[in-house]
């Protein structure tokens, strides 16, 4: 997957509930489960220099 | 009929149900589309099936599902070298990949002392002879082996039939994660991290490398302008026998299909009804609105949700449509229903209840789980 940006998305307690991504040129709201290979994706993504999952607005 | 009258031995195995392991094997389900590229590393057109480009390989090849098939199917998938000229270098690669869900294998017990054989039987066609290599591949990729099989008659359909010894070490996934990997191979640089040795015996694996060819592999497919390569009824099943292809309604295939992958869209744009009312919502504030999509089918995991463009969908509210800016996909979302999170500009009216509607043929919701 080519992941160019990911930032949190918050629910209506402003809590953290999902990432917004754009993964393959696809605008994705990927949800925190460990079992979706694109939230896997993205943690793996973070780990790398430089990249960073945004704090939500 | 009582069970005890039923005469086992004078069944034939071909109408035993449930055989085939593999999911949308004859290619029929196609909720994303029916033509494509493989303009990224994953490119799902036909359900359950991925086609990929490795290595900075580039976007060389056209997919799609196409009508034409062998005798009892409709459908196969097709890739197209679109007139590209390429040398392939360096770990450039393309391949045809199914990878199963862990709890649909575990009963072959692979990578333990009773590993069960399979075999993989399927119908291809291609304009270049040749051979190529199907690839099987444990879940970290610790263990592969290569069943080979050849074109032997260009444009012609041909159904290959390899059986696959139960391996008896290697790490394969559980539960609902992925449980290895079954790759047609499509190219690949010869004597690269693309190739194993391991041909017709389990080895030791790359660790990593989608390994795509053995020695033998042709690589016509990537370097053929116009050259083709096509597959249906794609079928494993347990023990060292091909039956016939085990043929599931459309229905069943769907269902199946969308454990992985579920897209919401108008159900006939080319016959006049080019809207799809998509689910309910209420307001929470004036720019928030919460609605619930119980999904068909459980899915594998909590999916992501995405929507082909915000201006193809309208939230209806009282009297008004609002425009919508964004879907977030809600944090009491599970495996079976999504709570989705959409927000519109400004004019909505808290407490005030209304829905969601895909207003074109071309928009649509997707959620994926796939693996």
């Amino acid at each position: 997957m080519n992941i160019t940006s990911a930032q949190y998305q918050q629910d209506m307690d402003g809590d953290n509930c999902a990432v917004q991504a754009v993964i393959d040129g696809v605008t994705w709201s990927v949800p925190m489960d460990t079992s979706n290979t694109q939230y896997q994706a993205i943690l793996e993504w973070a780990e790398e220099d430089g990249n960073e999952i945004q704090a939500a607005e | 009929m009582a069970v005890s009258r039923i005469n086992e031995a004078g069944l034939d195995v071909n109408q035993y149900g449930n055989r085939n392991l593999i999911i949308n094997g004859a290619m029929q389900v196609a909720q994303r589309g029916t033509s494509g590229t493989l303009a990224a590393t994953n490119n799902f057109l036909v359900d359950r099936f991925t086609g990929s480009r490795l290595g900075g390989l580039a976007d060389i090849f056209d997919t799609a599902q196409v009508s034409d098939a062998p005798d009892d199917f409709t459908y196969s998938y097709k890739l197209t070298q679109d007139g590209t000229s390429v040398t392939l270098s360096g770990t450039n690669a393309s391949m045809f990949q199914y990878r199963p869900e862990g709890q649909d294998f575990a009963h072959l017990n692979w990578g333990t002392s009773s590993a069960k054989s399979v075999t993989l039987s399927f119908y291809v066609k291609s304009s270049v002879t040749g051979t190529l290599a199907v690839i099987s591949t444990s879940s970290n990729s610790d263990q592969d082996i290569a069943k080979e099989y050849t074109i032997n008659s260009a444009n012609t359909w041909e159904r290959k039939t390899l059986t696959i010894p139960g391996p008896t070490s290697g790490t394969w996934g559980t539960g609902n994660s992925v449980f290895g990997y079954f790759t047609w191979g499509i190219c690949g640089v010869l004597g690269s991290a693309r190739e194993t040795s391991n041909i017709d015996a389990w080895g030791t694996g790359s660790g990593g490398t989608s390994i795509t060819v053995t020695a033998n592999s042709t690589n016509a497919l990537a370097t053929t302008s116009g050259a083709t390569w096509q597959i249906t009824g794609v079928q494993l099943e347990v023990g060292d026998t091909a039956t016939d292809f085990e043929h599931r309604s459309y229905a069943d295939e769907l269902a199946r299909c969308q454990r992985y992958y579920y897209r919401m869209k108008p159900i006939n744009p080319s016959g006049g009804v080019a809207h799809a009312g998509a689910f309910n919502t209420h307001a929470r504030t004036s720019t928030e609105l919460y609605g619930v999509v119980h999904l068909p089918t459980a899915m594998r995991t909590t999916p992501s949700l995405a929507i082909s463009a915000t201006g193809d969908m309208t939230a209806y509210h009282a009297a008004i449509s609002l425009t919508v800016s964004s879907f977030t996909m809600g944090g009491m979302s599970t495996a079976a229903s999504a709570e989705i999170n959409v927000t519109v500009n400004s004019g909505g009216t808290a407490g005030y209840a209304g829905w969601i509607r895909i207003n074109k043929a071309t928009g649509y919701i997707e959620f994926d789980s796939e693996l």
